[in-house]
Parts: structure tokens; C-alpha cells; sequence
């Protein structure tokens, strides 16, 4: 009747899951029950779940990425805790347990923070930034994101249903095999991935067809701000390799469930291919990340700078050129496989081939300050900490693509650092400096200048008192993923890495009571104008929060930093006094499809993963039924009459008048 | 010997109570004899990683080059166009300027074309596969990863021993690598490169320790619960006592063969340091092409989702 599911899925002798499980549990029934109590349920059903609102599914995937950013940040300080304690002893971690955490953290962080965090920037922003009322898809959107939403509720699940995987974060067989892991741990692993992975294929495939097919008069590519470049080349590598990994895993997934032989060690199955397929995918999935933070460093080093991006066309050129190019380098992933000297050296250049537009990017960043007027507000503070941390990471990512290096420090602690010092320092840096910059956008007030320094300065610091003892542990040979470990020189490193993660977490405090902080000040902070950085492109052309259309007009773009001239040309001209003509505008109803699709989606991932089969049949038919009613729906829109906009749309201009008088004389 | 899954009885409970308080659990007589040893990259002890670390030294300040001057003109145009300095001049317009454009394309092209050389040649000086002349003849090694413990076949002396490698100093090592069951990395920092082990694969790493000492190695990649245990020592002996080694080695009682190698593939940690005489020089191809097949993995104690494997079991 449950397939594998019994009593002994539940880890009753393991306190440390069980009680993190039942804290988690108590906090959401909580939450839950207020709601009901309150009578917001009705409000959160047809504002919040069923919206196709590109803006609000936006704010719902960073509200999911840094709910999972606290899960993977609590594994962090497990691991780091662990290993500055298991100097020849056991820590407190037994391994299996220990291992379950780095694969987590790792799943955790790439795929429900990183990846939702900079998919739910540019589902709020471009849209804005090309001055159009929505997305090409919006309840394609709506199911890309619950979808999304479905992997992270799986992943959570196993905290106290079974096992996560003990594998590491990219699962290679043959370990990640039914031979070597029986448990249900890599199934949980690889169910949440495909899950997952469909939603974000579709939010790819939206954002390309949004960039490509819908932008406003008069932006044509070469006037489209940085960030939106920047969301194109990511989501074509989205639609080009997540694919990829699909595949992978449903290969891993049939070897698992119906004793194929792609990866195993048996009947010719060949791991190598693993590797070499999940690289293919794993590789791009870095540049998917990192090059929407290039976007908002853009940005915010132009509107801070007061200043338009200092070469423009090189940046536009050095971004499409990394998204080519990362298609190319998949092999510095595994130069110890044996490969022979050409290959290796081939591959190792083809890496450090992409340090050049990287590089580009910083120097454009670094012209684009000279001869600026700097405001140091808080997304300028993490653009800056950003260029230094980044160049650092970009210098041991380029030693660790010369071969003979790579030979002695692949898999290696130092490798560790490496990634996390581009991934905190790029990815992180910027999707912070995204949430501080847009959040005003968002939700018409801003946060605590005070706070979201304090936030910033812990965080930069703690990163490298964190990481740097990492270089060096790597340096005096310490391998990734030790449970624990007997040579001396290791610890003190292991030790100061963990005081560094004390000092993270102070950051990360910081930054939720900066939150806090910002409610409740929220009238204080309040920001009436729309545009409160004196910004350049588009989206603080429209008041904040925008109104569910967007635009009252279709903006007219007449050239770069379109909102920067749109104010220049009002001053000098005056011409902000002429009555538009309002029309209707149409858009797109609420939808509880994506809402409804994951609850079935989810329900078939649980039983696909515990092999109860009736389970799956019903899970199956239940999202399959939810789109063929979808595809069955007569009124998909719905009309604001033209009174309506001209309301809403007056009181925006009322507000921004002053501001327009002002702007060009900075 | 080695201690397979004889503990099953064992509850958990009484293995993370075990866990959860350390200094109980482990005593310095348990440890490997030669674990706790440095293993510093920029200490090299053969020439395959003295290669290596200039490599890497030399990259480094390439590098180092271009990224100190950046970082600090990012400091120092960040400080002096802050807003509140009246005496930095503001340029809007300074938006293009096609020299600089085709100085910050060449900075990084310049050094990624000299850091390409020497990516270059050193992937060809340094592959893992090609020859590192010795003195004396050449020592064929035949390393396999088991779970959790590495097995070294010295197939010419006939002799295997597990967890310690003994080499003669300034010999040739001609490594060929396979893998029990899943993949493992053997990785000697000290001596240079690191190359995989998997199944049904046969690698190849040539390496050479110039001094003598006793080094440390280890899997550089995980391989499941009793991955960290996967430590083994390196004893770097004159090239005049290898012999006796080995004389003293072929003595032992214990024989190295298809039955005997089937129980030391089963997931353990192995504690002692147990050497063989090899029955059968050509054990390493029998594994290597499968013809002995792959290790087992866990037994599954319950159909439910957590496998009691070997890890904590064997603790």
C-alpha cells in the first residue's frame, strides 16, 4: 500500500533532524493558523498563490530562495562546527549524517537559492526594465516557480522521512548507484532535481521569449539596459542546458528503478559519461548564476556612480561572449580522469579564455566609476566588496584551470574556497545587492540604510576570515568532505574557519532584522516617487509598487538609459504637462494552475521516491487533468478600464512631478 | 583485520552516543601510525611535485600582477569619486573610450595567452601518465580502492600490502589504478598528482619520491561513510633496504588471492597496516576487467530508507 514507507523512515534516534523537523513544523502550522485566524487566507489565495503577476512571483521566489538560504546556511554552520571539532575523534556528526548535510547544503544552495533568488530578480525586474505590462507566459511563470517550490518542499521532506542523499551535491554513480546507496536518499535527490529542473526550464524558456519578443517602442537590443542582456544570456544557457541534466538524472533514475546500466559499474555502464554529462550541464549552471549578479552590479555601479555604464557594447559583447564560451570548458571539472595532456590543455585554455570577458567586466565596472559621484547606499556597498572578492576568486579559478595545479588541488579545500568565493562573492553579493536595490521597487519603501550596512560589513568580513583558511587548508592537502580527520596542521584553520561562520551568521541576523526594521519603519521609509536611487532604466519609471499593469503607456525609448533621458528631456523641454489619452488595458487573469499542477507534482515526486505506485498514477493524472483544464479555459483576461488606469496613473505623476524638475541637474 | 559489518546489533542510538561524545570514542592507540603527518603542497618530495608547485607558485604571481594594480585602483577610484569629494571632477559623459576598451581587452588576453603556454606545456611535461626517469629499475605498483581502504599489489616482488606504500627513494613508480567499487582519487600530496580510480578502468601515474621519510596520502574523492579513513602512509625506505622490505614482506602467512582479496573489498574500515604474499601476480587484471566483480556495497538491514552501512557500524 506505501510502497517503502514505514515507521522506520522516520529517524526517531536522530535528535538533531527530528527536532530541526518538528521546529520547522510547529513554525509553519504557526504561521498557517495565524493566517486563518486573521481571515488572510482569501487574501493570500488570490493575491499571492493563483497571481500570474510577474512582480509578485518574483518576490515569491526570493521569499523561497532565502527561506532555503536559512536551511542551507544552518547545514554550513553544522559542517564547519563539525569539522572544527572532529580532530581524531567523531565530531558530533556520525558520518552518515554528516554526509547527508554537505549534499544537502550543496542542492540547497545552487538550486533553491541561488537559482531562485536570481530567477526571482529578473521575473520582477525585466519585465519592468523593457517597459512592458508582463511576461510572454505568465501562468507558464506561475508553475515554473511552483514547481521550484515543490523540489525545496521534497528536499525538506527528507529531513524527516528517510535520507537525503549521501553522495555530495552532484550525486556521481557509481556511488550515487542502488548498489552503493539503497536508501531512498539519491531518489529524494534526483525526484527533486527533475521537479525542479521543469519549473526552471519553463521560467528560462519565459524569460527568453519575454526578452526577445516583448519590448517596448524604441528598445531595440542595443538600448535594452545591462540587466536584461545579462537575463538573456543566462536563460538561453537555461534552455540549452538544464535539458542536459534532465537527461542525466532520468538516466540515473532508470539505472535506480528499472536495473538500466547507464552509470553502473556493471554491464558496461560507464561513469565517465556521468561526469562528463553532468559537467555539461554543471558547467553553464555556474555562468546561469553569475552572470545575472554581473547584471545587477551593472546596475547599481551605473545608477550609484551617477554615471551611464562605461562601455556598454564591450559589456554587451563580453556577456554573450561567456555565454558561448561556458559551453566549452565543462572538462576542467575533471582533468585528474586521466584524459591525456591535449585534452586537458585544451580545455584549460578554453577556461581561462572566459577570465578575458570577465575581466572586461571588471574594468568597465572600474571606468564606469572614474569620474562618477559615488553614493555609497548599501547595493553600491556589496557592488564594491563584490569587485575585490571576485577578482580573488577569479585568480584561483583561473590557477585551478592550469592542469599540473588542478593535479594537486582538485577536490582539495582550496577548491572549496574557490567556489565559494565566487559563488558568495559573485552570486550572493549580488543577489543582495539586487534585494537592496529593487526592494524599494517592490514594495515603496526602502530598508535600513543602518541595518544593511551592518549586514554587509559581517558578511564581507566573515566570508574571508571563513574562506581563506580553506586556501590554505587545501594548500597543506586537506581533501573536501572529510567527516573528520587526524593531522594537526589541518585544525587551527578548521577553527578559525568556524569563528568566520559565527561572524556569517551575524550578517545574515543582520539582515533579517534590517527587514524587520524596514516594516516597521516602513512609513519613514516610505518612497512615493518610484525612483528613489535617481535611477537610469525604466522600472522606477512607474511607481512603486508598480500598479498590476506596469505602464499606464507603452514607454518610448529613445535611447540608452531610456528613464535617465525620459527625465533630462522632461526638464529641458517641459513636457510633462500634456493630458494622455488612457485606454483599456487587458491583462491576464489569475491562475491557480501552477498553484494546484505542484500539488500533484509533489505528491507523485513523494510516492515516485517511496515507489508507491496508486500514488504516482493519481499524481500523474492530477497535473496532467489541471493543464487540460487550463488549455480548456474560455476568459484568460480580464479589462481595467481606462478611468481606472487614468486614477492610478495621475497620482504616480503628481508624485514623480518634482522629482522630474530635478533630474539631469545632479 | 578488517572489521566488516560484524556490529549490526548495535543499536544507533548507542553509535551517535558514541559519536556525540568524542573524547570517549577514540584514543590515540587507535589511530593510523603515520596519520597526522603534514602533507604541505609547497613542501614537495619528488619531482612531479616540485613541477607542479612551481606551476602553481608561478601562476599565482602572473596572476598577482594584474590583480593587485586592479584591485587597488577599484579601492582607489571607488574612495576618490565618492560624492562628498568636491575636488574629484565629475564626467558623465566619460562613457567610451576606445583606447581603454583596447587596453582592458588586452590586459586579460595578454596574461591568459601566457598563463595558456604555460597551461600548455605543463599539461604535456606533466601528465600523470608520462615517464619520471629514476635511478635503478622502475617499481610497478597496482593501487585499488576499496571500501574503505587502499590495497597496493606489487605485483613483480609478489607481495600486496593495504593502507601503506613503501617505495624505494629515487625510483621510478609506475602506478596502474583501478577501483574496487566506486570512484576513489589517489593522491599523494607530497609526490605529486592525483588521479581517479574506477571500476572496470585501469589509470596510469607515474611519480617518484626523491627523499626518504615517511609521507601521507589519501582519496581525494568521496566515496561514502568510511571516505575520511581512507588515509594510507607512504614510507619512503633507501633503495638498498627495498629488497629487505620486501624479503621481510613475503614472509607473512597471509596470502593475497581471489578469496582472500573478496573479504577485504567488503565496506570497512581497516585500523592495522595487514601485508600479503601475492598469490597470483595478474590479481590486479582480474579486477580491473571485472572477471572479480565489483564490491558489494551495503547490506540492506530493512527495505526502508536508511541502509545501515559500514561507516559507524565498523567504528
Amino acid at each position: 500500500m506505501l510502497g517503502k514507507l514505514d515507521w522506520s523512515a522516520i529517524p526517531f534516534d536522530q535528535p538533531i533532524p527530528l527536532a530541526a523537523g518538528a521546529v520547522v513544523l510547529v513554525a509553519i502550522l504557526a504561521v498557517l493558523a495565524w493566517v486563518v485566524a486573521k481571515g488572510h487566507l482569501p487574501y493570500l489565495w488570490h493575491e499571492w498563490i493563483t497571481s500570474v503577476d510577474h512582480k509578485r512571483i518574483g518576490v515569491m521566489y526570493i521569499l523561497l530562495a532565502s527561506v532555503m538560504l536559512l536551511r542551507g546556511g544552518s547545514d554550513a554552520i553544522m559542517m564547519r562546527i563539525q569539522q572544527a571539532v572532529a580532530y581524531q575523534s567523531q565530531g558530533y556528526l556520525p558520518p552518515e549524517h554528516y554526509n547527508q548535510i554537505f549534499s544537502a547544503h550543496g542542492t540547497i544552495m545552487i538550486f533553491f537559492v541561488a537559482m531562485p533568488f536570481v530567477i526571482g530578480l529578473m521575473n520582477l525586474v525585466v519585465p519592468l526594465q523593457l517597459g512592458v505590462r508582463d511576461v510572454a507566459f505568465p501562468t507558464l511563470n506561475s508553475v515554473g516557480f511552483w514547481l521550484t517550490a515543490t523540489g525545496a518542499l521534497l528536499v525538506n521532506i527528507s529531513l524527516v522521512v528517510g535520507e537525503f542523499a549521501r553522495t555530495g551535491w552532484l550525486a556521481f554513480p557509481p556511488l550515487s548507484e542502488l548498489s552503493y546507496s539503497p536508501g531512498v536518499g539519491v531518489d529524494y535527490y534526483a525526484w527533486s532535481l527533475q521537479i525542479s529542473g521543469v519549473g526552471t526550464l519553463v521560467a528560462g524558456i519565459n524569460l527568453v521569449t519575454t526578452v526577445l519578443k516583448l519590448r517596448t517602442k524604441g528598445m531595440n537590443y542595443l538600448r535594452m539596459p545591462m540587466f536584461c542582456w545579462t537575463t538573456l544570456a543566462s536563460n538561453l544557457l537555461i534552455v540549452a542546458a538544464f535539458p542536459i541534466l534532465t537527461a542525466t538524472l532520468a538516466m540515473l533514475l532508470l539505472d535506480r528503478y528499472l536495473g538500466f546500466h547507464f552509470f553502473t559499474n556493471e554491464s558496461g555502464g560507464n561513469v565517465m559519461m556521468f561526469m562528463n554529462l553532468i559537467w555539461a550541464w554543471g558547467h553553464p549552471e555556474v555562468y546561469i548564476l553569475v552572470l545575472p549578479a554581473f547584471g545587477i552590479f551593472s546596475e547599481v555601479v551605473s545608477t550609484f556612480s551617477g554615471k551611464a555604464l562605461f562601455g556598454y557594447r564591450s559589456m554587451v559583447l563580453a556577456t554573450m561572449a561567456i555565454c558561448v564560451i561556458s559551453f566549452m570548458v565543462w572538462l576542467h571539472h575533471f582533468f585528474t580522469m586521466g584524459a591525456g595532456p591535449d585534452v586537458n590543455a585544451i580545455f584549460g585554455i578554453a577556461s581561462m579564455i572566459i577570465a578575458v570577458p570577465t575581466g572586461v567586466k571588471i574594468y568597465n565596472w572600474l571606468f564606469t566609476m572614474y569620474g562618477g559621484r559615488i553614493r555609497f547606499a548599501t547595493p553600491m556597498l556589496w557592488a564594491v566588496g563584490f569587485m575585490v572578492t571576485f577578482i580573488v576568486g577569479g585568480l584561483t579559478g583561473v590557477l585551478l584551470a592550469v592542469p599540473p595545479a588542478d593535479f594537486m588541488l582538485h577536490n582539495s579545500m582550496f577548491l572549496v574556497a574557490h567556489f565559494h568565493n565566487v559563488i558568495i562573492g559573485g552570486v550572493l553579493f549580488g543577489a543582495f545587492a539586487g534585494f537592496e536595490y529593487w526592494f524599494p521597487k517592490a514594495f515603496g519603501f526602502r530598508l535600513d540604510e543602518r541595518w544593511g550596512r551592518a549586514a554587509f560589513w559581517f558578511t564581507f568580513l566573515g566570508f574571508y576570515v571563513t574562506f581563506l583558511p580553506l586556501y590554505i587548508a587545501g594548500m597543506l592537502g586537506m581533501t573536501r568532505r572529510m567527516q573528520h580527520y587526524d593531522v594537526p596542521a589541518w585544525r587551527p584553520w578548521m577553527i578559525v574557519a568556524a569563528v568566520g561562520m559565527a561572524v556569517l551568521t551575524v550578517g545574515v541576523i543582520c539582515q533579517i532584522v534590517q527587514l524587520v526594521v524596514s516594516i516597521r519603519n516602513r512609513e519613514a521609509l516610505r518612497d512615493r516617487t518610484g525612483d528613489p536611487w535617481d535611477g537610469r532604466s525604466l522600472e522606477w519609471a512607474t511607481s512603486s509598487p508598480p500598479p498590476v499593469f506596469n505602464f499606464a503607456f507603452n514607454p518610448d525609448v529613445r535611447g540608452e538609459d531610456a528613464y535617465w533621458d525620459m527625465k533630462v528631456h522632461a526638464r529641458q523641454q517641459s513636457l510633462d504637462h500634456d493630458r494622455p489619452d488612457y485606454q483599456d488595458i487587458e491583462m491576464p487573469r489569475n491562475s491557480p494552475t501552477g498553484f494546484v499542477c505542484a500539488f500533484f507534482a509533489t505528491i507523485m515526486g513523494f510516492a515516485l521516491i517511496w515507489h508507491i505506485w496508486w500514488m504516482v498514477v493519481l499524481g500523474g493524472l492530477g497535473a496532467w487533468a489541471t493543464f487540460v483544464v487550463f488549455a480548456w479555459r474560455d476568459h484568460d483576461e480580464y479589462v481595467i478600464p481606462a478611468e481606472d488606469v487614468a486614477a492610478i496613473d495621475r497620482i504616480n505623476r503628481e508624485e514623480r512631478r518634482g522629482l522630474v524638475s530635478m533630474a539631469g541637474t545632479v | 583485520m578488517t572489521e566488516h559489518l560484524q556490529c549490526r546489533n548495535r543499536s544507533e542510538v548507542a553509535a551517535f552516543a558514541a559519536g556525540a561524545f568524542p573524547a570517549l570514542g577514540s584514543l590515540p592507540g587507535d589511530l593510523p601510525t603515520a596519520s597526522g603527518l603534514p602533507m604541505n603542497l609547497l613542501d614537495p618530495q619528488g619531482p612531479v611535485a616540485a613541477a607542479n608547485r612551481t606551476i602553481l607558485v608561478d601562476s599565482v604571481f602572473i596572476m598577482l600582477v594584474i590583480v593587485v594594480p586592479t584591485i587597488v585602483a577599484i579601492l582607489a577610484f571607488a574612495f576618490w569619486f565618492r560624492a562628498s569629494n568636491t575636488k574629484a571632477r565629475y564626467q558623465p559623459d566619460f562613457v567610451y573610450s576606445g583606447r581603454v576598451e583596447m587596453v582592458v581587452w588586452s590586459i586579460p588576453a595578454l596574461t591568459v595567452i601566457l598563463l595558456g603556454g604555460v597551461a600548455w606545456i605543463g599539461s604535456h611535461q606533466l601528465d600523470p601518465a608520462a615517464p619520471v626517469p629514476g635511478t635503478g629499475s622502475p617499481v610497478r605498483i597496482q593501487a585499488v580502492s576499496l571500501d574503505w581502504k587502499w590495497l597496493f599489489i606489487y605485483p613483480d616482488q609478489r607481495i600486496a600490502t593495504v593502507n601503506t606504500l613503501t617505495v624505494p627513494a629515487g625510483a621510478e613508480l609506475n602506478f596502474q589504478l583501478t577501483s574496487s567499487s566506486v570512484m576513489n582519487t589517489l593522491f599523494i600530496p607530497q609526490l605529486g598528482s592525483m588521479i581517479y580510480t574506477m571500476n572496470g578502468m585501469v589509470t596510469k601515474l607515474n611519480l617518484r619520491a626523491d627523499n626518504e621519510g615517511k609521507l601521507q596520502g589519501l582519496s581525494a574523492h568521496f566515496s561514502g561513510d568510511g571516505f575520511p579513513d581512507m588515509m594510507f602512509d607512504v614510507n619512503v625506505i633507501s633503495p638498498l633496504a627495498f629488497p629487505d622490505w620486501v624479503a621481510g614482506t613475503a614472509k607473512t602467512d597471509a596470502v593475497l588471492n581471489e578469496a582472500s582479496y573478496k573479504k577485504l573489498m567488503l565496506q570497512g574500515i581497516e585500523r592495522g597496516r595487514p601485508s600479503y604474499r601475492l598469490e597470483d601476480p595478474r590479481l590486479f587484471d582480474l579486477i580491473a576487467n571485472q572477471h572479480i566483480p565489483p564490491g558489494p556495497g551495503p547490506e540492506l538491514i530493512s527495505e526502508a530508507g536508511r541502509p545501515h552501512s559500514g561507516g559507524h557500524d565498523a567504528r
